[in-house]
């Protein structure tokens, strides 16, 4: 309570607005705070930050919402390259960088699009508790509302890779890619963050309950497994082949594996999906964010 | 057993019955998520098939099993979470109160779990037929993957009464969902165990009972009646309904304690 209290009162100011303008400054100030600080904390970035650093905050100190992010990723890992690596030997497969490499890419984008939708369950966790109504209506602007959300996503998803990657490294995965490749990897993962952050938080602004957790977290699941994951696009066979020909993920997967093995495949086009859904997104979370205060 | 243990026993099980069919929010994942994955894993994993050494040629049939174990999993929670509610709303104490023999609390229970179990496997069956999955064993073996996926239902639920009379909550036994499904995903359930060519996973799947459950559904839909399979599958049933049943003792023992 303590955090959530101090998160209040530094993204609190006078009006409240999506509308972007600075509210005005009040005549005087009871606290001994500098005359600059209420407006500074009154504008997007200024709201933005203060969520952002009580969210990170939170995320750290409790372990019951930092375990089950880190714990999955590294579950799907060890069933997949561990489990079925077998796979890599069926006629037709053949990846550069091995089996692990191959699985390492989709454990990592989907723990990416993951822990943006875990921030959407944080955003719906404090509408319940009231919190989040608390900080609507100190927040000077609330588009910084839905920014610090953001980057409390990239923050948690940085933390999820950071550990995924380092036990696929221990178990012996082989990067084939280059440096250059490798950061093209990771940009692709944190624009996947804010993809499924984006799709999340939509919902939870909308809904504000815990409740819609099945609604975020269902269609990016059936998404991501109706895309080639246990082996290339043209070993599937049937309907599975027909829906991934023209499911979004498996541009990203195409791209992630060929930026690791070092031979590029649908590169740009995964950029541009996911800058595309962002945009998307970024209206459909705004939208929510008005829908959330026409509530109350 | 005495006829008013009978009654009940009977009366327990029906409320523990009607109070999960009841609720569409404890069927739909029971059904859904089953057979969700079973059709996109049938589908994705297809090309394991063509390994040498992969024992059929339709994956559907193969990957079937893994639905009834995915079933029992989700009875386990289901029935840990309403027994948690119904410490937490006083109804369990409230029954303690009552001149209702104390076996008879947990028995009731887990008698409409069986009976659930055994409902949710005919589904899984039905669900089987419509996707493809040919039973090699025939109409006998239908009765017998219903008998071992009621046993495995049981056995898993024994484990959701003990974290519910641990713990008295129902967010914590939900909490405990991840921790039980890893054992699925770190067994035999997508692979046969000889295809399995990661030493450290070969063993973990070895030494994990829910490989020999799987395997003994699975043998019934592509082998027919391999006797050795059918053996372990319920010797693990078995086994953990003995254990589970043990800790519910000892778990009572001490909510009973409390109350």
């Amino acid at each position: 309570m303590g955090d959530e209290n101090e998160a209040a009162t530094n993204v609190s100011a006078t009006t409240h607005t999506t509308s972007g303008e600075p509210p005005p400054t009040p005549p005087s100030s009871p606290s001994p705070a500098t005359p600059h600080e209420p407006q500074a904390r009154s504008t997007v970035w200024g709201v933005a930050l203060a969520i952002a650093w009580r969210g990170v905050h939170t995320y750290v100190r409790r372990p019951e919402l930092a375990i089950p992010s880190l714990v999955f990723p590294l579950i799907f890992l060890a069933s997949f390259a561990g489990g079925l690596s077998a796979l890599g030997g069926v006629p037709g497969f053949d990846f550069p960088a091995g089996y692990t490499a191959f699985q390492f890419v989709f454990v990592l984008l989907q723990a990416a699009m993951f822990s943006g939708l875990f921030t959407g369950f944080t955003i719906a966790f404090d509408f319940e508790s009231g919190f989040a109504r608390r900080l609507m209506l100190a927040a000077g602007n609330r588009r910084g509302v839905a920014l610090g959300y953001a980057l409390v996503a990239l923050t948690r998803a940085t933390i999820t890779l950071t550990v995924v990657t380092g036990v696929a490294l221990l178990a012996g995965m082989q990067i084939t890619g280059d440096g250059v490749d490798m950061f093209g990897l990771y940009a692709l993962a944190a624009l996947l963050v804010l993809v499924g952050f984006g799709w999340a938080a939509g919902v939870a602004f909308r809904f504000r309950t815990i409740q819609a957790g099945p609604l975020m977290q269902t269609p990016v699941f059936l998404i991501l497994f109706l895309a080639p994951v246990f082996v290339p696009l043209p070993l599937l066979r049937g309907w599975i082949h027909s829906v991934a020909s023209v499911n979004p993920a498996t541009a990203f997967l195409d791209a992630g594996r060929g930026l690791i093995s070092g031979v590029h495949n649908h590169t740009a086009l995964a950029y541009i999906c996911a800058v595309a859904l962002i945009g998307v997104f970024t209206l459909w979370t705004l939208r929510g964010l008005l829908a959330a205060e026409r509530a109350g | 057993m005495s006829a008013s243990l009978i009654t009940q026993v009977g009366s327990l099980a029906q409320r523990s019955m009607l109070k999960t069919l009841r609720q569409p929010f404890q069927m739909f994942p029971i059904i859904f998520f089953p057979a969700i994955l079973l059709i996109i894993n049938a589908s994705g994993l297809h090309a394991a098939t063509l390994l040498p050494g992969f024992p059929t040629h339709s994956y559907v049939s193969f990957a079937i099993a893994v639905a009834f174990i995915q079933g029992a999993m989700f009875s386990l929670i289901n029935t840990g979470t309403n027994l948690a509610e119904d410490i937490e709303t006083g109804f369990f104490n409230r029954l303690a109160l009552t001149p209702l023999r104390r076996v008879s609390l947990i028995a009731g229970l887990l008698v409409g779990v069986a009976a659930l179990g055994a409902m949710q496997s005919v589904v899984y069956i039905l669900l089987g037929v419509l996707v493809g999955a040919h039973l090699d064993a025939g109409l006998g073996g239908a009765l017998v993957v219903i008998v071992l996926g009621s046993l495995t239902a049981l056995a898993f639920s024994s484990f959701g009464c003990v974290a519910a009379l641990r713990t008295g909550s129902s967010e914590a036994v939900q909490g405990l969902f991840p921790l039980f499904f890893v054992f699925i995903f770190l067994s035999s359930s997508n692979l046969p165990r000889s295809l399995l060519k990661t030493p450290w996973f070969h063993t973990v799947a070895t030494w994990n009972p829910i490989s020999y459950l799987i395997e003994g559904f699975r043998s019934l839909y592509i082998f027919g009646w391999d006797q050795t399979a059918l053996l372990r599958g319920f010797g693990v049933a078995i086994g953990l309904l003995l254990l589970g049943l043990l800790a519910v003792q000892w778990a009572m023992k001490t909510r009973l304690q409390r109350t």
